[in-house]
């Protein structure tokens, strides 16, 4: 019977054992790539010596305990797999300077368990002007967080072979492309910080729109997304605009179980119980943006954040103020006239000064680019419907529906569209 | 480049078929195809009848086999294909991803091969 006693105590430490390896590889994951990584600027040998501590960790802390400093413990395991790598790659020219860095380096490890915080580096690495944009977002989500290629790719709607292609691929230039570890200069920052900030967004919505509320692994990227800002966040306290991003999430997230029924039906903002909100949130993410306009740089977050901040209101005032909004988006479209903006502002317009309005905001944006667009339809429907223009909406309606990847916004268009045509036929 | 989504159903939406017009998955089909024309990539396609109402045939030994039904015995058939012509792979996921046919069965994305064609048709 103590042996089970002793059986099962042993199982326990070792899910306590897992669950602390977990913890710590998430936790420290951007910070050990990043530091293994910025003198050598090798993403990927970075990441593979880090597994391979981790694997190493797998069996040597249930057996020998925790390490009083585990990430330091990790950081000098994968350092050893790291020179190793470097040593069986000494035919190759670059060996021998690396691995006189990692010596340096070892050096100092030596001296204190801690190390510099890399990470806003290989931000800024990641999001690299020299680097494809469309892989800025899967960089980070890899490099800095440690997500696999495969779940990746599901969330890039890409096939998993392709992501692992294009992330090697990636690291290759950022390794032999002479992209420099370093935080860019003050001219060139804003810019530079704005690519940083685009991928971390990008990750946000991928989250958000796939299968939102529904689909476990999406919300989990909205997450993660919202934990990348606060990690850029601490690293740069000073940026007006990575306060406006995080305060941008943090409003849309504080609706996250509002945007679904019961019975999973989408719901849509307006008509949203704004009591399920989260209050916490809102609050947090309104310090944020009093905090980013008291640094006066207005930005782009700033605003999107400003506009959910309006809406936000709706919990107080039950009314919402279409006219700033409105005044937001002009703002908006001034810094960047994208397809979403600029759809937005219609459906701003079309609440604050008429569906009339809106519907020739809608009018002003070029037909070709909207063929693919499926909010442009749907604002167009909406506003269509309410002026009693009945075929032309239901045209609209069908383009919606026919352009919608989530089946709980496909079926809310569909008994929308049901509405109108049995209202139509009766009339 | 021509990309071919190989649509996948349960026998569910197989009987769905026999429902009214305003059966949801029929709608959704709809305003799929009014979606593809007007986006300018759409260049063919067909719904298949139900897989029971296939016959395969195959010469084993030099003797004619016929079997009811298809090939494979799964759970989601074949039950029509969509013929697109799109600049990239990436953007024919998208498409597939928009197919209703994605959130109740499966859609397989395959490039079309006009090489092999070329040899075959000569």
């Amino acid at each position: 019977m103590s042996d089970g006693i002793q059986e099962s105590t042993h199982r326990t430490t070792q899910r306590t054992t897992q669950r602390t390896i977990e913890r710590v590889a998430r936790e420290s994951y951007g910070r050990l790539v990043a530091y293994l990584s910025a003198h050598t600027r090798d993403v990927a040998s970075a990441e593979d010596a880090l597994s391979d501590a981790l694997v190493k960790a797998l069996t040597a802390w249930p057996r020998d305990g925790v390490p009083e400093n585990p990430e330091a413990w990790l950081m000098t395991t994968a350092r050893h797999s790291l020179i190793d790598l470097v040593r069986h790659q000494q035919v190759a020219e670059s060996g021998e300077p690396t691995l006189l860095l990692l010596r340096e380096d070892s050096k100092e490890m030596t001296l204190s368990p801690e190390f510099p915080d890399e990470r806003l580096k290989l931000l800024f690495v990641c999001a690299h002007p020299a680097i494809d944009p469309a892989m800025h977002t899967p960089l980070m989500l890899q490099a800095v967080l440690g997500l696999d290629a495969a779940r990746i790719a599901g969330a890039f709607l890409i096939s998993p072979t392709t992501m692992g292609q294009r992330l090697v691929r990636a690291k290759t230039k950022i390794r032999d492309g002479g992209i420099q570890f370093e935080i860019p200069q003050e001219r060139e920052l804003p810019q530079r910080l704005d690519a940083v900030l685009e991928a971390i967004y990008a990750a946000f919505g991928i989250g958000w729109d796939d299968m939102a509320g529904v689909d476990q692994r999406g919300r989990d990227l909205a997450e993660e997304a919202i934990w990348l800002a606060r990690v850029l966040l601490q690293l740069m306290p000073g940026e007006a605009e990575v306060r406006g991003l995080l305060a941008l999430m943090l409003h849309c997230e504080a609706r996250r179980a509002a945007r679904r029924g019961p019975d999973g039906r989408f719901v849509p903002l307006s008509e949203q119980d704004s009591q399920q909100w989260s209050r916490p949130l809102i609050e947090e993410a309104e310090r944020h943006l009093g905090e980013a306009s008291r640094r006066g740089r207005i930005g782009r977050f700033q605003l999107e954040a400003a506009i959910q901040s309006i809406h936000a209101e709706r919990v107080r005032s039950g009314r919402i103020q279409w006219d700033a909004i409105t005044m937001f988006y002009e703002q908006l479209i001034r810094i960047s006239p994208t397809l979403g903006m600029r759809t937005g502002y219609a459906a701003a317009v079309a609440e604050a000064n008429g569906v009339e309005a809106g519907l020739a905001a809608l009018d002003g944006i070029d037909p070709g680019s909207v063929s693919a667009y499926q909010p442009y339809w749907a604002v167009r429907a909406h506003l269509l419907q309410r002026l009693g223009k009945t075929p032309e909406a239901l045209d609209a309606f069908d383009r919606a529906i026919g352009l919608t990847e989530d089946p709980a916004v496909r079926q809310f268009l569909l008994q929308r569209r049901a509405k109108v045509f049995l209202f139509f036929l009766s009339n | 480049m021509q990309f071919a989504l190989l649509i996948y159903e349960s026998p569910e939406a197989f009987t769905a078929r026999n429902a009214d017009e305003t059966d949801p998955y029929l709608g959704a089909w709809r305003a799929y195809y009014k979606a593809l024309v007007e986006a300018g990539i759409y260049v063919g396609g067909n719904p298949l009848q139900p897989p029971e109402t296939g016959t395969t045939v195959r010469l084993k030994d030099g003797k004619r086999r016929v079997q009811d039904g298809p090939f494979a015995d799964t759970k989601e058939q074949l039950g029509g294909f969509t013929i697109l012509e799109l600049p990239s792979l990436d953007a024919a996921l998208e498409w597939a991803a928009r197919c209703p046919a994605a959130s109740i069965g499966a859609v397989e994305v395959r490039p079309i091969s006009p090489e092999y064609k070329r040899r075959v048709t000569g």
